[in-house]
C-alpha cells in the first residue's frame, strides 16, 4: 500500500511518519504541500510539526496549501487520511474533523509518554487494535486541548467517533479527555498523540504505536 | 567617504560605542584618516569583547597546540571555523559547538534563549551539517528568588519554544541553581549535526566575480546595541527611539534555513557559506572576505529590509536573526534563487567578490566603507589582562568541608538522603525538560535523565554520537584548574557510561569581568586546566565560546567552564543504559572512594559551606575507567555515572526512574560513602553469572571494583541503616521544581 505523507513548510515529524510508515510495512511516499498532486497514493499522513510556525491558528494557513483541495477529494471518496498533532489541527481547520485544539491549559508545551485507550477500532487506521486497548504512546503539543460545542460533543461520543482517549491523566485540558477523532464514515482520523514515535522499541516510548502503521496493512487484506 | 575625508576632525561617538580611546586612534591609523559612521559601526561591534575575544585571545590559543586529532582520526575543521568537525567513521562526520547566550536571556528571557539557539543551529548549518539535536546547559539563581522566577520559566519556553519548532531533539543538559547567578544566569546552547565527509562547507569568499547572496529573514532594527547611539548622535537626532536590543527569534524562518540550505549544498550551488550572528553584515561580510581572497564589493542598499528607515550603520550592525551568507558563481545563481524561492526563503545579491584586498560597501551611489577587511575581523586589540591569584584563595582553600558535621545514624543518613533528593540541584528535572520535544526525528536513543545524550544517525548501521556536558561551578571557584578538568572528566565519563567513545571537546566558558584580576586568574587558570586535560586524555577542543562580565557589582558568577564532550559509537543499539534493568542483579561500583567532601552537594545542601580543594582529578583513573565502560557493553546491564550527591544519588537515580530498588552494604563510613564525590567512580549492574567476567575486564583495566549489592525490591536499602521507599523517595525527588514553579 502507498501511504502520502504530506511536507509543509514547518513539517517536523514527516519523516518520522515515513520511517513508521515502512515499518509498518508500507511504501511511504513524499507529498508536497505545493504540488496538487496525491501521486496515486492509496492513503495519507498529515504528520506533526508547526506548519507556517503556528503563529496563526495552527493549521490554518496549511489547509488552503494545494495539496489540500485533493487530500480533501480523496476524504470524500473514503480514502483513509491521519493526520497527527498539527495534522489533526489541520483536519480540524479543513472541516474533515468537527471541533478545534486549542492552548494546553497549563499554557505550557507538554512531551510526555501518554497512556491512552483505543476506543474505536473500526477505522482503517486503529483495527490493529484492540477496542479498549490501553497503549502508551509519545504526546507533544502546546496546542492540544480538543474543544468542541456540546451538540457535537454528544454527536462525537453518540456515534463512537471518539478514537483514543487520555488515561491517567489529561495533558492538555481536552474536553472528554479526548486524544483522537474521526468522522462520521470513518476514514478521516485526527490524533493529538505520536504513534509514529512509538514505532522502534530503541527510539520513542516502545511499540504501542506500530498499529496505526499495521492496520492499514490488514484494512487493505480485509 | 568623502564626508569623511572632508571633516577629519568630527567628534565621533567611539566611546558610546564602547572603543576605549586608543582603540579609534588605532582604527585612524589603520585607514589613515577618520572612519566614516559605518566604518565606526562595524569596527566597534567586531572590536567589542564578544565578537574579538580580546581579553580571552591570549588564553584560548593553548588550545591550538593540543593536536587537531581525536581517537579516531584528525580533525576534518577546528578552532576557527563557525564549528568544529569530527570524522566519526562510515564517511560521517559531526559538527558540534556549545555558545552561550546569558546577557540577552537576562534582559528578555524567552527571546533570549530562543534565539540563543537559534544562533548555534545555524552555526551547525554554516558547515554544511544538518542539526540532529540540542542541549542547553542553564544556570539560575537560587530557586526561591524572584528574579529566578522571572527568569528561569521565560528561558525554559524559549529553548523549547525556538528548538521544538525546529524539530530537533533535545536531548539533555543542565539545571543548576546557585545564588551567585541570580542576576546572571547562564544560557548555554549546544547544537550537534551530521554530514557527510563531502558535505563540509567552509566560511570564505574566493573567486573574483562570485556574488554575494544574502538570504532568509530580512534586516531589520532588533539586535542593534550601541548603534542606536550612533544614530542620534550624529545623524537624526529626533529620530525613533532607541530600538531594543534583544533580538526576537523566528523559528520558522529557521527551520526554512536548514532546509533551504541543505538543498542548496545539495545541488552543489554554495561556493562559500556564513550565518550571521552577533555583530550581524559587519561580522559576516568581514570574516567571508578575510578568509578569501580578500576583497569584497557590497551595495548595502539591496539589503531587504523590515524597516526602510534604517541607516547603512543600523543595517551593518543588526543582529536580525535568521539569516545567512552565500558566495555563488553566477553561473549557479539561477539554480540558488529558485531553491530559495522553492522555501518561500527571500534572498538577493548584494554584492560580488574581488580581488582589491578591501571590504568596499556602498550606498545609493556613495561609498561608505572601505577598509581591509582582515582589519575588522581578526586584527582587533587583544589584551594581556593583569591575572593573580585571588587573596582570598588560601583561606578559601583551608576551609574545608571534611570537618562539618556528620549524620550518624542510619535515619539521619536516610533524612540526609532525602533531602539531597529534593534539593534544587539534584531533584528532578522533569518540569523542564517535559517543555522539549525530545523525540523528534525519531533519532533519540537517550536522553534526560540519562547521563548522556544518544542519537543514531544511520539507521541502517545504528552508528551514533553521543554528548554530555557539566560543570560544578563550586569545584571551579575551590580551584578553577582543577575545576575545569573536573568538568570534562565528568561530561567524558557521562559519554562512556553509555558505551560511547569520548572524541572530542566543546567548550563554553562563563566567567566574571576580566577587568578583575582575580577573575582573569580563574579563567586563565580554567583554560590551562582545561588544555592539559585534554592533553592527557588525548581529545582535542574544536571550538566553543568565551562569556565574559557575568557579574552584578562585586559579585561575579562562579567559575563556570561548561565543557562538552562529543562520542561515538558503532552500534547504538547496544548502548549502556543508565538506570536498573532487572531485579537480582549484582551492584557493583568502579573507582575508589576517598573522604572528599569539599564543594560537595551535601556540604552546599546541609551546611550552606563552600569550602576546601575540590576532589582530586585523575585523569589516567578516568581514561581507565572508561575503557572498561567501552568493553563492558553488552556485559553491563546498566552504568551510571557518579558525580554531583555521590553514590547516594546515582544509586537513587538509577532505581526511582526504573522502579527496581535495591539492597547495597557499605563497608567502612557509610556517610562517606554515601555522599562523597571523589571522581572517576560510576556504579553498574550485571547479571550474577556474568560478574566473574567484569571482574576480568575491571582488572584489565586497572580499575577497583567493589561488590555492593543487589537490585530488586521496592525501596533503596543500606543494610544496617536504612530502608528508604521508592515512592517516598521518588516524591521527594520530583516535588521540588512543581512546588516552586507552578504545576
Amino acid at each position: 500500500m502507498k501511504v502520502g505523507v504530506v511536507t509543509f513548510p514547518g513539517s517536523l515529524d514527516d519523516v518520522d511518519a515515513q520511517r513508521a510508515v515502512r515499518i509498518g510495512g508500507n511504501e511511504a511516499v513524499a507529498l508536497w504541500h505545493g504540488d496538487a498532486d496525491l501521486k496515486g497514493v492509496d492513503a495519507v499522513i498529515l504528520p506533526g510539526g508547526f506548519s507556517y510556525g503556528d503563529y496563526l491558528r495552527c493549521g490554518a494557513i496549511s489547509r488552503f496549501a494545494p495539496v489540500m483541495d485533493k487530500v480533501v477529494e480523496a476524504a470524500g471518496a473514503g480514502m483513509p487520511v491521519l493526520g497527527i498533532c498539527n495534522g489533526f489541527q489541520i483536519l480540524c481547520e479543513s472541516h474533515l474533523l468537527p471541533g478545534a485544539l486549542i492552548r494546553n491549559d497549563h499554557r505550557k508545551f507538554v512531551c510526555r509518554d501518554q497512556l491512552l485507550r483505543i476506543e474505536n477500532n473500526r477505522t482503517p487506521w486503529t483495527s490493529a487494535y484492540d477496542a479498549g486497548q490501553e497503549i502508551r504512546i509519545v504526546l507533544k503539543n502546546g496546542e492540544g486541548g480538543f474543544v468542541a460545542d456540546a451538540p457535537t460533543l454528544e454527536r462525537l461520543e453518540g456515534e463512537g467517533q471518539v478514537v483514543a482517549r487520555y488515561l491517567e491523566m489529561n495533558p492538555n485540558g481536552s474536553m472528554n479527555e479526548i486524544a483522537g477523532i474521526t468522522n462520521e464514515r470513518g476514514n478521516v482520523v485526527g490524533l493529538m498523540p505520536h504513534p509514529e514515535h512509538a514505532v522502534e522499541e530503541l527510539t520513542g516510548s516502545g511499540l504501542d504505536g506500530l498499529g496505526f502503521f499495521t492496520s492499514l496493512v490488514e484494512a487493505s487484506f480485509a | 567617504m568623502a564626508v569623511a575625508a572632508a571633516d577629519p576632525g568630527r567628534d565621533q561617538p567611539w566611546s558610546e560605542l564602547g572603543l576605549k580611546s586608543d582603540e579609534y586612534d588605532r582604527i585612524k591609523q589603520i585607514l589613515g584618516r577618520r572612519p566614516t559612521g559605518a566604518e565606526l559601526a562595524m569596527y566597534s561591534v567586531m572590536w567589542s569583547e564578544h565578537c574579538s575575544y580580546k581579553s580571552s585571545k591570549v588564553h584560548l590559543k593553548q588550545f591550538g597546540e593540543i593536536p587537531q586529532v581525536t581517537p579516531i582520526g584528525p580533525m576534518l575543521a577546528g578552532i576557527g571555523e563557525n564549528a568544529g568537525v569530527l570524522d566519526i567513521g562510515q564517511g560521517y562526520a559531526v559538527s558540534f559547538k556549545v555558545e552561550s547566550h546569558n546577557h540577552p536571556s537576562y534582559v528578555e528571557p524567552y527571546q533570549g534563549a530562543a534565539t540563543g539557539i537559534g544562533g548555534i543551529v545555524r552555526d551547525i548549518i554554516a558547515m554544511g551539517a544538518r542539526p540532529v539535536a540540542v542541549m542547553d546547559p542553564l544556570r539560575f539563581g537560587p530557586l526561591d528568588a524572584d528574579d529566578t522566577h522571572r527568569v528561569l520559566p521565560g528561558i525554559v519556553a524559549g529553548v523549547g519554544g525556538y528548538g521544538n519548532c525546529l524539530g530537533l531533539p533535545n536531548i539533555g543538559g543542565e539545571a543548576v541553581f546557585d545564588e551567585t547567578y541570580l542576576g546572571n544566569p547562564l544560557v548555554n546552547a549546544l547544537c550537534v549535526g551530521v554530514m557527510r565527509h563531502e558535505d563540509l562547507h567552509l566560511a570564505k569568499a574566493s573567486g573574483e566575480g562570485n556574488l554575494v547572496v544574502l538570504y532568509g529573514a530580512r534586516t531589520g532594527g532588533d539586535g542593534i546595541g550601541g548603534v542606536s547611539v550612533l544614530a542620534s548622535e550624529t545623524f537624526d537626532e529626533d529620530g525613533p527611539a532607541k530600538r531594543p536590543s534583544v533580538q526576537v527569534g523566528d523559528p520558522f524562518m529557521e527551520k526554512l534555513l536548514i532546509e533551504c540550505t541543505l538543498e542548496l549544498f545539495r545541488a552543489g550551488v554554495v561556493a562559500g557559506i556564513q550565518d550571521l550572528g552577533g555583530a550581524g553584515l559587519s561580522c559576516a561580510t568581514s570574516e567571508l572576505a578575510s578568509a578569501g581572497d580578500g576583497g569584497m564589493h557590497v551595495h548595502l542598499d539591496k539589503v531587504p529590509l523590515r524597516d526602510s528607515t534604517l541607516s547603512p550603520e543600523e543595517i551593518l550592525m543588526s543582529e536580525s536573526q535568521e539569516r545567512m551568507m552565500a558566495v555563488v558563481e553566477p553561473a549557479d545563481i539561477d539554480a540558488f534563487l529558485a531553491i530559495t524561492t522553492k522555501w518561500d526563503v527571500e534572498a538577493a545579491v548584494i554584492g560580488e567578490v574581488t580581488e582589491t584586498g578591501r571590504l568596499l560597501i556602498d550606498w545609493h551611489g556613495e561609498t561608505v566603507v572601505d577598509v581591509p577587511p582582515r582589519t575588522v575581523a581578526h586584527d582587533g586589540p587583544v589584551y594581556e589582562r593583569p591575572f593573580a591569584r585571588p587573596q582570598w584563595q588560601d583561606a578559601l582553600q583551608a576551609d574545608g568541608a571534611e570537618k562539618l558535621a556528620r549524620p550518624t545514624t542510619g535515619a539521619e543518613l536516610r533524612a540526609t538522603l532525602l533531602q539531597l533528593v529534593a534539593s534544587p540541584n539534584l531533584c528532578d528535572k522533569s518540569w523542564i525538560t517535559d517543555q522539549y520535544d525530545r523525540y523528534v526525528q525519531g533519532n533519540t536513543v537517550l536522553s534526560q535523565p540519562s547521563d548522556s545524550g544518544m542519537v543514531r544517525v544511520d539507521e541502517e548501521t545504528h552508528l551514533g554520537v553521543s554528548l554530555a556536558t557539566d560543570c560544578n561551578g563550586r569545584f571551579a571557584k575551590l580551584d578553577p584548574y582543577a575545576g575545569a578538568q573536573l568538568a570534562l572528566a565528568e561530561a567524558y565519563r557521562n559519554v562512556a557510561t553509555g558505551g560511547a567513545l569520548p572524541l572530542a571537546v566543546s567548550d563554553c566558558l562563563n566567567f566574571g569581568s576580566p577587568e578583575d584580576s582575580d577573575v582573569m586568574w580563574q579563567f586563565a587558570e580554567a583554560c590551562r586546566g582545561l588544555k592539559d586535560a585534554c592533553l592527557e586524555l588525548g581529545i582535542p577542543v574544536t571550538g566553543g565560546n568565551v562569556s565574559l562580565y557575568n557579574q552584578t557589582g562585586e559579585t561575579a558568577i562562579l567559575p563556570t567552564p561548561v565543557v562538552a564532550v562529543l562520542g561515538v559509537i558503532e552500534d547504538v543499539r547496544r548502548r549502556t543504559p543508565s538506570v536498573f534493568q532487572a531485579a537480582g542483579e549484582q551492584v557493583v561500583l568502579l573507582g575508589t572512594t576517598r573522604e572528599e567532601l569539599s564543594g560537595s552537594e551535601w556540604a552546599n545542601v546541609v551546611h550552606g559551606h563552600l569550602g576546601g580543594l575540590p576532589p582530586a582529578v585523575d585523569l589516567g583513573a578516568e581514561r581507565d575507567l572508561a575503557r572498561l565502560l567501552k568493553d563492558l557493553v553488552g556485559v553491563a546491564t546498566s552504568a551510571h555515572d557518579l558525580s554531583d550527591g555521590g553514590l547516594a544519588q546515582s544509586l537513587a537515580e538509577a532505581a526511582m526512574v526504573s522502579g527496581i530498588g535495591a539492597t547495597v552494604s557499605l563497608e567502612g563510613d557509610a556517610f562517606l560513602g554515601l555522599f562523597a564525590e571523589s571522581t572517576a567512580r560510576a556504579i553498574v549492574t550485571v547479571p550474577t553469572a556474568a560478574l566473574a567476567e567484569l571482574r576480568t575486564l575491571a582488572e584489565r583495566h586497572g580499575v577497583p571494583l567493589t561488590e555492593i549489592g543487589v537490585t530488586g525490591g521496592d525501596s533503596l536499602a543500606v543494610e544496617g541503616q536504612f530502608d528508604l521507599d521508592l515512592t517516598e523517595l521518588r516524591t521527594a525527588w520530583s516535588a521540588t521544581l512543581p512546588a516552586a514553579l507552578g504545576s
